[in-house]
């Protein structure tokens, strides 16, 4: 035993003699993780919530959340003299007086923007894959609940600076808040301590981004890692992998090199970006005044979509007994985005009422085995595309020489129209796909080969699939549709009908598939 | 599902294939070195960070294509710590794929559910603490137990109370009163019709009482007006609305009726104000009447007039609220 390996066991084994902590331990750094790189979205999202909170920590040592007025005198001469917020003015010091400030202002935001995307991104791959099926309905839940205080986040912080943009941005939010039926001025005077813009905002919504938005994260980031961790991950169909087991790598050393290394590299990355890239040059909008606003306003993307909702709503507003209800804004600004991410939480009890499945999932389906649920999301995917691209209507219509007012007609009209052809499209791409892959089982892969045989013909060589290939693509399920009789056994009419009417037609809508090759598909082509 | 029909069966998992460094040595040995330059690479990064903190002055900017002119400082600091944290990331990653077992494990799944024993004896353990307790037996104490957790809410809400004034007419209510010069925003010098050439635009407050040095934020986002001149038979409107005019200077809130942005694009061919937020486009020939967009209401107008020193006052106060809409709103 060498003298290293001595003082590792004495520390090991006084720990252990406290804790018991070898069992666990030595249960856990075997946990075996499947790989694939889809499952690498997640880690980004959770490396860019770590690289946002150093860099964050770091700007909270020079920022001063307060209004208070200042007069500016630091190193940034355009704005030398004026009046300003002490936000502002500290943010420009930050910017210009701290060294390394920029830079990890930059590297924050940044890190805001990838972060919002690796948790749609993820998202989506947890959603077109079937991740989240039973038993993973809660961590599907937690994650919505991340998606929706991730934008709530990166709104506050990108409007603590005070600057032009990031006050117009409150103006607005304070604009949706007022809108709310009965309490809305109330609770915008609350949460503001008087009129716009007051001087409590910053300081409150400091607090908020800092400290209580963070805490809450950390609690249900460490939740969503414990049931996956709990719950082992789920991995892709193929040889050899089974409902019943994981297949992958041990978590000592591969994964601990390979994750630890990844994070690495996404921060690496993201201070690369940030080194080179401008984002959000606040020193060139100026400091927030209500009567000023700079042309091209536009929020950060993930709140872009937002923005589009609320920039095509037709001009509606209601006047009853002396009270005004502001559709144009509470349609678009709480009403859809309500509806959206109700249904995006409960999206997976929805589809098991549908398949009436409650049976444990570990492998993932490819997505053109599940058409419908592709089709649902290809759907909500195209909805709010539109949308953050009607929240870019005014870029995009300078840029490309259009009329806005076109892009406002077009996306107003698109939202309606466009979702329910990409589903139809969709839907019958996947089906498309599953008889490829039909048609690649029965005859085997084109292999650009003619021949040209005795008698005269030509022919094109096809190559079997390796045994590998064709189980991966016949060896998903192909369940059919519900049986809802709407007469049960006795002979009475159930007194659910409607509601097993719609369910039985929602299953079947979702049964629709092109048939799987079986055995005897095979045999029956050996004996051609 | 039949399960004869199955033909196609699970050949299981495929051999392992060996890399050339679990088997040459000389692989493996290249592999290391290979590892040991991305780790050294990292440490020139962070020399290089070091170095551009000390060394690099702040006020030198050099050129990079596509991004522009870059302050050197800044940039150096950046790219020497991102090579810093990249290489380690890098290294880490090569190591484990090419020197680092790298035999697929397979072990199973265990079932979630609890054991019916389990099961069982937790509805025991639940049933029987609940009725020590005596919760269905003593519905005394549970219901009076409901309403103080009940009620212990409220202390909270009401702590809360103070985060704000309660709005009263303050949303009804501006500093324009009849008889408030218009001054320019910024510099405050009051405003004569001839100052402003047909086509002009002008940001106007009203005149500080004395006293007061200094329009307050929340002040300007309701007190807000944009003044523009046209050619008095350009306009568009009824009499009275056309009274509220002077030699064609017409003056509207510059706050947007939709969600408070501040109006701010006028375009003089067309005479359209276009809000940047969200594209509500207002008439200015029409007394601001929405052309386009989400806005519901036209902006309201003030009405103008002429004080005894040839300076525009204001006639009269707005006859509206300014502003986004809210609930207690009458119109």
């Amino acid at each position: 035993m060498t003298a290293r390996e001595r003082i590792a066991g004495n520390v090991a084994n006084y720990v252990d003699e406290r804790t018991g902590a070898a069992a666990w331990m030595k249960k856990n750094l075997n946990k075996v993780f499947p790989d694939h790189w889809s499952f690498l979205l997640g880690e980004i999202a959770l490396y860019s919530f770590i690289i946002l909170l150093l860099s964050g920590t770091f700007l909270t040592f020079w920022f001063d959340p307060s209004q208070r007025e200042v007069i500016y005198d630091g190193e940034y001469q355009p704005l030398a003299g004026l009046e300003m917020s002490a936000a502002y003015a500290s943010t420009l010091d930050i910017s210009f007086e701290i060294r390394g400030g920029l830079l990890m202002r930059q590297i924050h935001h940044w890190a805001a923007l990838f972060f919002m995307v690796a948790i749609v991104v993820h998202l989506m791959r947890v959603y077109f894959t079937g991740a989240f099926r039973k038993p993973r309905e809660f961590n599907w839940i937690i994650g919505v609940g991340l998606l929706t205080l991730g934008i709530v986040e990166g709104f506050l912080g990108y409007s603590l600076p005070d600057d032009l943009l990031s006050g117009t941005g409150i103006r607005i939010a304070e604009a949706i808040i007022q809108a709310i039926p009965v309490v809305g001025t109330y609770l915008a005077f609350f949460a503001f301590g008087g009129a716009f813009p007051g001087e409590a905002f910053i300081p409150r919504i400091f607090i908020v981004h800092v400290l209580i938005l963070p805490a809450i994260f950390l609690a249900l980031i460490t939740v969503h890692l414990m049931l996956v961790w709990y719950q082992k991950h789920t991995q892709y169909p193929g040889p050899g992998r089974t409902e019943k087991n994981v297949v992958g790598y041990p978590l000592m050393p591969v994964y601990m090199a390979k994750a630890g290394g990844f994070f690495f590299v996404v921060f690496g990355v993201t201070t690369f970006i940030a080194a080179v890239a401008s984002i959000n040059p606040i020193w060139l909008y100026g400091p927030y005044t209500p009567g000023q606003i700079s042309a091209g306003s536009q929020p950060d993307w993930y709140m872009g979509w937002l923005d589009g909702l609320v920039r095509m709503a037709p001009p509606l507003e209601s006047y009853l007994f002396g009270y005004t209800i502001s559709w144009n804004i509470l349609i678009p600004g709480l009403i859809i985005p309500g509806l959206m991410f109700t249904g995006l939480a409960l999206y997976p009890f929805i589809e098991s009422w549908i398949t009436g499945d409650k049976r444990e999932h570990h492998l993932l389906d490819r997505p053109r085995n599940a058409p419908n649920r592709t089709a649902i999301g290809a759907m909500a995917l195209t909805f709010t595309l539109v949308a953050l691209i009607n929240g870019g209507n005014d870029i995009i219509a300078q840029q490309f020489d259009l009329s806005i007012n076109q892009i406002m007609w077009f996306s107003r009209i698109g939202i309606i129209v466009l979702p329910p052809i990409a589903f139809v499209i969709t839907k019958r791409i996947c089906i498309s796909l599953q008889r490829s892959d039909r048609e690649l089982v029965l005859h085997g892969k084109e292999t650009g080969r003619l021949v040209r045989l005795p008698h005269g013909e030509f022919v094109e060589i096809h190559e079997e699939l390796s045994p590998e290939k064709k189980w991966l693509l016949t060896s998903h399920e192909q369940n059919g549709p519900l049986e809802l009789p709407e007469i049960d056994k006795s002979g009475v009419r159930r007194p659910s009908a409607i509601r097993n009417k719609l369910r039985s037609r929602m299953s079947q809508a979702n049964a629709e598939v092109a048939p799987k090759v079986t055995g005897k598909d095979l045999n029956e082509i050996e004996h051609h | 599902m039949a399960h004869e029909l199955e033909a196609i069966s699970d050949p299981g998992i495929p051999p392992h294939v060996h890399r050339k460094a679990d088997e040459d040595p000389i692989a493996a040995k290249r592999a290391e070195r290979q590892v040991a330059i991305l780790f050294s690479l990292s440490s020139l990064g962070t020399l290089l960070f070091i170095f551009s903190y000390v060394a690099i002055p702040d006020d030198i900017f050099i050129f990079l294509p596509v991004m522009g002119n870059t302050n050197a400082h800044q940039l150096f600091l950046g790219l020497g710590l991102a090579f810093s944290l990249f290489f380690i990331g890098i290294g880490a990653i090569h190591w484990a794929k090419t020197l680092m077992p790298d035999n697929e494990v397979t072990v199973q799944r265990h079932e979630f559910r609890s054991t019916e024993e389990d099961r069982k004896e937790f509805v025991k353990t639940a049933k029987e603490g609940a009725a020590a307790a005596g919760l269905g037996r003593r519905s005394l104490i549970k219901r009076s137990l409901g309403l103080s957790l009940g009620l212990v809410g409220l202390s909270p809400l009401l702590l809360l109370r103070d985060l704000g004034p309660l709005p009263e007419d303050s949303l009804t209510k501006t500093s324009w009163k009849a008889g408030t010069r218009l001054v320019t925003d910024p510099g405050d010098r009051p405003i004569k019709p001839e100052d402003l050439e047909v086509g002009a635009v002008a940001q106007v407050l009203p005149e500080l009482p004395p006293g007061e040095d200094h329009h307050k934020l929340s002040d300007i986002a309701k007190d807000a007006v944009l003044l523009i001149r046209l050619r008095p038979e350009e306009f568009n409107l009824d009499a009275e609305r056309l009274s509220w005019t002077h030699e064609g200077i017409i003056a509207f809130s510059k706050i947007c009726s939709h969600m408070g942005c501040a109006v701010a694009l006028y375009e003089q061919q067309t005479k359209h104000l276009l809000c940047p937020c969200h594209q509500s486009t207002f008439d200015v020939t029409r007394a601001a009447k929405v052309l386009f967009g989400p806005a519901a209401r036209p902006l309201p107008q003030l009405a103008l007039a002429l004080d005894s020193e040839g300076y525009l006052i204001a006639k009269e106060p707005f006859n509206e609220p300014v502003g986004p809409s809210f609930w207690e709103r009458s119109s």
